[in-house]
């Protein structure tokens, strides 16, 4: 599987892309392959404070429910509008055009209790 | 020591599941192929070519002996009195309290041999409310486990089954049941199905199982027919209205409450068990009485057990929910109090603790078009 090796992953399997202390949040393609079919997604209000582990969002297969945690501490600064028409980016772009929020960090130093695209890997092959 | 896993069934056809890459999922007692290229695709292909789903899960009994049929319409709702040898009906299986313990089909195989195909999740709890039950001159077998079963469904599904039996040149009519004695495999095929399209359902040895579903899977792509698994099986129901037992029904929910008046029979001269309680429902009028809805306007995929109000009075509950590939919006079947159960009434499906409004409906919300 082709994972960005600049993102940081979560095991509950989101992903942050960060630039400076800006992040942008999604799931992996391996969480979107698992949940399949997206028919929905809820995203955070803009302007709220999270905490790391939090759950943020909800994305919605025809199936279930599932809780997208936020990876890091910090306030969320945009989401991903397109999503509301098109939920199904998640599926085509899960590590592109199918982003949920990004989220100014609070503490970037919780950045290096995410794991590396290669742990992260391996966590999934398990 | 590792821990003992539960009794888990697999189908005749799991290996072949497996080698097209289905996502398997536990479903009552069994593990089963919810998808294999994608919920909505498979639910698409349904309604416009013709899919085929794994049933073997089913649970099928068969009821013999000459006093099989006045026992069944003790049993059962409808009445079987009706149905001619190579005919069937849908009916219900019910509690002392008139609720649901099962939905099923009931075939008559023969003059007194009947064969009644079940849900898998109920099959133990039927098998076991049967014996208790059983009469002098009706013997009971339980054939599930020697059978698999196949659905083929959709506009298609005619055209498929002559590709794939191109010997069989009369094919049943909806609700009839034939036994191809000739055909190879020798099979049980009825006309009827679980998606609101045409369509059959084939019980046959199990041992045949993998070779039919390699024809069946060979002549469907020249249809654009698919595999399809429980995930869309579950749209394709919803949109049709057709109930699910253990969201839909229940053992207390009565099927006048369910909308399934057709299927009981109180003029039978045998008194079947809950028709009393169903009998004073009919005179007072049902309590509360299952609707479809739709949801208005964007708004998360309604799901099971979601509260449903009218300006802040709780009025029922979601018993099924989805967004759906055809209808392509939230929609669903609840059981609503018979005071607002009206088609056009505007409701609010609470979601995640926020309100948004949708608005009943007659069902089903899809009809094939004849």
């Amino acid at each position: 599987m082709n994972l960005p090796e600049s993102y940081k992953y979560t095991k509950s399997h989101e992903w942050i892309e960060v630039a400076e202390a800006a992040g942008t949040v999604g799931i992996t393609d391996h969480a979107q392959n698992e949940l399949s079919d997206v028919v929905f997604v809820e995203l955070p209000e803009i302007g709220r404070t999270v905490e790391a582990g939090e759950a943020v969002a909800v994305v919605e297969s025809v199936k279930a429910a599932s809780d997208i945690y936020s990876p890091v501490s910090g306030e969320i600064t945009a989401v991903n509008e397109t999503l509301s028409n098109d939920p199904a980016l998640v599926n085509s772009g899960a590590f592109t055009d199918g982003w949920l929020f990004k989220i100014k960090l609070s503490d970037v130093d919780e950045l290096e209790a995410l794991l590396p695209a290669g742990q992260y890997a391996k966590e999934i092959d398990s | 020591m590792p821990l003992k896993k539960p009794n888990i069934k697999k189908s005749p056809l799991h290996t072949a599941h497996e080698k097209l890459g289905a996502k398997m999922i536990p479903f009552s007692g069994w593990e089963m192929p919810v998808q294999y290229s994608g919920i909505i695709q498979e639910h698409q292909a349904v309604r416009r070519t013709v899919g085929m789903f794994d049933i073997s899960h089913m649970g099928v009994l068969t009821v013999t002996g000459t006093k099989s049929e006045s026992w069944l319409n003790t049993m059962l709702t409808n009445d079987i009195r009706g149905t001619a040898v190579g005919e069937g009906q849908y009916t219900l299986m019910l509690n002392e309290k008139g609720g649901v313990i099962d939905d099923l089909l009931a075939y008559r195989t023969g003059e007194q041999k009947f064969m009644l195909v079940v849900n898998a999740a109920r099959l133990e709890e039927d098998w076991a409310w049967l014996q208790e039950h059983l009469a002098a001159g009706v013997d009971l077998a339980n054939t599930s486990e020697d059978l698999a079963a196949l659905a083929i469904q959709g506009p298609k599904a005619s055209e498929l089954i002559e590709k794939v039996f191109p010997q069989q040149s009369i094919l049943p009519r909806r609700h009839k049941i034939f036994f191809w004695e000739e055909s190879e495999p020798p099979l049980w095929i009825s006309r009827t199905g679980y998606t609101g399209e045409d369509g059959f359902e084939l019980f046959f040895a199990a041992e045949e199982a993998t070779g039919l579903w390699d024809r069946f899977l060979k002549r469907m792509e020249a249809l654009d027919g698919l595999p399809s698994g429980l995930g869309a099986r579950d749209t394709l129901r919803l949109e049709a209205g057709l109930p699910l037992n253990g969201n839909d029904l229940s053992a207390e929910i009565t099927p006048l409450e369910a909308g399934l008046k057709p299927f009981v029979n109180f003029d039978k001269p045998e008194k079947f068990i809950g028709s009393s309680v169903l009998r004073e429902q009919l005179e007072s009028g049902v309590p509360r009485k299952a609707m479809a809805f739709l949801m208005q306007g964007k708004a998360p995929p309604p799901r099971v057990g979601y509260e449903i109000f009218v300006e802040n009075e709780k009025i029922g509950v979601v018993t099924s929910g989805a967004i759906t590939p055809t209808i392509a919006c939230g929609n669903g079947l609840a059981i609503v109090d018979i005071a607002f159960a009206e088609p056009d009434q505007d409701v609010e499906v609470e979601i995640r603790g926020k309100r948004y409004p949708g608005r009943l409906a007659r069902k089903p919300l899809y009809r094939r078009k004849q």
